[in-house]
């Protein structure tokens, strides 16, 4: 594995549904947690003795922790309507990535073990052990579904196939089969206080730097402050912000719409990172225990909002579950939402008229925007119907001439998933990682010919990041993509409040 | 009174108290088990009466699968709706006197019970024809068309092909709710119709049949879009937050 000599499948004109190609990617599998990463955040190091029975019991106690899991195990009628609706179907052919097969691979062992006709009749209800080879299925295939919820938007009952991954993969965490990349992210923010591990030291070594650069090039002191209490604004954006390009240009442009609207904010070492991958790995506590440093830190510095950063899953994690997880907030000023997004924020601002951008200085690029999977289908913006997909482009608008959405059953809660979230954005992952971004690719290939579109703005950490590695594939030039806030930092005027 | 009516009248009974005792004891089971974290798909609707508008659409029109597939949706769609005519229909079975909705209701029910086999039709054409679904499919789904084919034919073969006595049926029916037995006409498409139907409600409640009650339940579109106002820590979470 490593760096495979992966080829990117043809881009078509238009989506065509593939043949079947039975275990294309049945090669496809992500490196097992060493002992280590997964004790250190309390799973089994390695396979534990009767593992099956240990499944077994915790599939059992999943579904009767959640509603979710115990009605989608029931509901399904197999009619197929979410089988095309996959990306990593799409650019595959491999039929475990049809969403209802990647179902199945849990539902089956749940029918053996769980209702009476499995019990009775395996055969005829599609019922199986759950076998060694029936769990090497699920540690492949469920590491192949970026949690992206877009089989969730048409199945007839909602079944939301990230659910069932998410058990599923909690299942195998809780008997020692874990995926590195993820468990050791976990570990990293649990000890460090972000996914990279960026100590304190190093974060305040870049931020200096950056305030330096951003001086050299506008003139203005445009601040990049570290645990300042008494600020305003506790901003929490993923940790990749903080150097990985072009996510710095985002962290920029957040800085310059506080200095523009003279609002005091911080960032927070103690809670560097605003993603949350304990959602990856659908575990409560994990999620609960990664969340609560933001609480902590806000409790801390005394702020009165806290807005999170341009990150797909955190915003998911901030917007849907922050209140149960670690609310109340009763702490925070109740005139903002809360948590509120960098974008509400920012769009606020431009109505107001509290800041002021100047669309032509973006006017070498011609801009698209893709909407992430977790915002657009699970969270919202602004309060108002459909915000997700209205806030962002808004700001995208207003910091640029020219705008082209891509094909409307590509975008908004259609939207096709970058192919790197859910916990894949690892290097043996590459190939699924490319040919899980086709059918954006195609979406993005038609606006590029048609409007010579050269720039993809979206709002998601993972996506920046799985599309600098993709594009390339597609012979697309890395730097088309980067954050909507590149663009706001580009075109904001500075200065006029001083 | 016959062996065969009191055998019938038997399964009747025990296929009853199956359906009902297993469907409450799984709808039971949906409503006690915690949603603990807000997952709606989104847009999701902000209010409860929004979201009642939301299930509306999705029960009446399926609306999630109109976009999913047309195809998948019109056969399936018909056949639903046709299923809630025929079922409307049957109720002159069950009511005396016969309610005026079910009187207005009778002809179309005949019509229905055709619409009813052409969508059953053409889902299991899809379910053999189209690779992907013939993949996902298996044998208790082919089993199932076939189950509800049959019993739509032996149906319809009472009305078109031999004649059964529905006066002597209907007595068999109200006798069986009032607990006073009353002989049922040894007809073959009958008995095969009740038959299939007494196994059909038996199966409901251990089957994909728990669909219907199963999309109420759903929380991806049963609940509204109001995270940033509610909170709703389960009982098994809130153990964790005073750890
Ligand atoms: S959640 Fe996304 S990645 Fe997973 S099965 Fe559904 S469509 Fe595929
Ligand atoms: S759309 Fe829903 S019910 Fe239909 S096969 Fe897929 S998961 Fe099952």
């Amino acid at each position: 594995m490593g760096a495979p000599d992966v080829q990117a499948p043809p881009l078509k004109a238009y989506p065509v549904i593939p043949i079947l190609q039975a275990d294309a990617m049945a090669g496809s599998r992500p490196y097992v947690a060493a002992e280590k990463l997964n004790e250190a955040i309390g799973f089994p190091g390695k396979l534990v003795d009767g593992w099956q029975a240990k499944a077994v019991a915790k599939l059992g106690e999943l579904r009767d922790r959640y509603r979710s899991l115990r009605v989608f195990l029931d509901a399904c009628v197999h009619c197929g309507a979410c089988t095309d609706k996959c990306h990593f179907f799409l650019g595959t052919g491999d039929p475990k990535n049809m969403p209802v097969a990647r179902q199945e691979l849990v539902r089956k062992v749940y029918r053996r073990y769980f209702t009476f006709a499995g019990k009775h009749f395996p055969k005829l209800v599609g019922a199986e052990d759950l076998t060694e080879s029936v769990l090497e299925d699920w540690y492949r295939y469920f590491n192949q579904c970026s949690e992206c919820r877009r089989c969730s938007v048409y199945c007839p009952y909602g079944i939301d196939t990230a659910e069932i991954t998410m058990a599923a993969k909690e299942v195998m965490d809780s008997i020692g089969m874990g995926q590195k990349y993820t468990n050791e992210i976990i570990g990293k923010v649990h000890k460090i206080g972000n996914n990279l591990g960026l100590p304190g030291p190093a974060l305040l070594d870049t931020l200096q730097t950056l305030e330096e650069e951003v001086k050299e090039e506008t003139g203005q002191d445009v601040r990049f402050p570290l645990d300042e209490p008494g600020a305003e604004v506790l901003v929490v954006t993923p940790s990749a912000d903080f150097f990985a390009e072009p996510h710095v240009f985002s962290l920029i442009g957040y800085a310059k719409v506080f200095h523009a609207a003279g609002i005091r904010w911080t960032l927070s070492s103690h809670a560097s990172e605003a993603g949350n991958f304990g959602l990856f790995i659908g575990n409560y506590d994990q999620t609960r225990r990664i969340a609560m440093r933001v609480r902590e830190a806000a409790l801390e510095l005394g702020v009165k909002r806290v807005v999170v950063g341009e990150c797909g899953h955190a915003w998911r994690v901030a917007y849907s579950f922050w209140n149960t997880l670690i609310g109340p907030f009763d702490f925070l000023d109740a005139r903002h939402p809360v948590p509120q997004h960098v974008c509400e924020l920012t769009y606020d601002l431009i109505r107001r008229g509290a800041i002021t951008l100047e669309r032509e200085r973006n006017d070498r690029r011609v801009v698209t925007f893709h909407d992430s999977c977790n915002v657009a289908r699970a969270s919202g913006m602004g309060g108002i119907p459909r915000g997700q997909f209205i806030l962002p482009r808004a700001i995208v608008r207003a910091a640029c001439t020219r705008f082209h959405d891509m094909a409307p059953e590509t975008i908004h809660e259609n939207t096709f998933c970058c192919g790197g979230g859910g916990g894949l954005l690892t290097d043996e992952l590459v190939e699924l990682r490319v040919k899980g971004a086709l059918p954006r690719m195609e979406a993005l290939k038609a606006v590029v010919d048609e409007h010579g579109v050269n720039f993809m703005a979206t709002i998601c950490a993972i996506c920046k990041a799985q599309f600098a590695k993709v594009l390339p594939y597609y012979k697309f030039d890395m730097g088309m993509v980067g954050g909507v806030h590149q663009l706001v930092g580009d075109a904001i005027v500075l200065g006029r409040n001083d | 009174m016959s062996a065969l009516t009191l055998v019938y009248a038997g399964l009747f009974y025990a296929a009853t108290a199956v359906f009902v005792v297993g469907l409450a004891a799984k709808i039971a089971g949906y409503a006690r088990t915690p949603a603990p974290l807000r997952i709606p798909t989104t847009p999701a609707p902000r209010t409860r009466a929004g979201v009642v508008g939301r299930m509306a659409r999705e029960v009446l029109l399926f609306e999630s699968l109109f976009r999913a597939n047309k195809w998948i949706w019109l056969f399936g769609w018909l056949f639903h709706v046709a299923l809630a005519l025929v079922l409307v229909r049957h109720l002159r079975y069950f009511t005396e006197p016969v309610w005026p909705v079910v009187a207005i209701a009778q002809p179309f029910g005949i019509y229905a019970g055709f619409a009813l086999l052409a969508g059953l039709a053409g889902l299991w054409a899809r379910r053999l024809l189209v690779e992907r679904i013939r993949y996902i499919s298996t044998w208790s789904d082919h089993l199932m068309l076939a189950l509800l084919i049959l019993i739509a034919v032996s149906g319809l073969m009472m009305k078109y092909v031999a004649h059964t006595d529905i006066v002597a049926v209907k007595a068999f029916v109200l006798g069986l709710m009032r607990f006073d037995l009353q002989p049922l006409p040894a007809d073959g498409p009958l008995l095969v119709h009740l038959f299939l139907v007494a196994g059909l409600m038996a199966i409901f409640p251990a089957s994909k049949l728990l669909h219907a009650p199963g999309v109420f339940f759903s929380p991806t579109r049963n609940q509204a879009d109001d995270s940033r106002e509610r909170r709703t820590v389960a009982p098994w979470a809130a153990g964790l937050e005073k750890k």
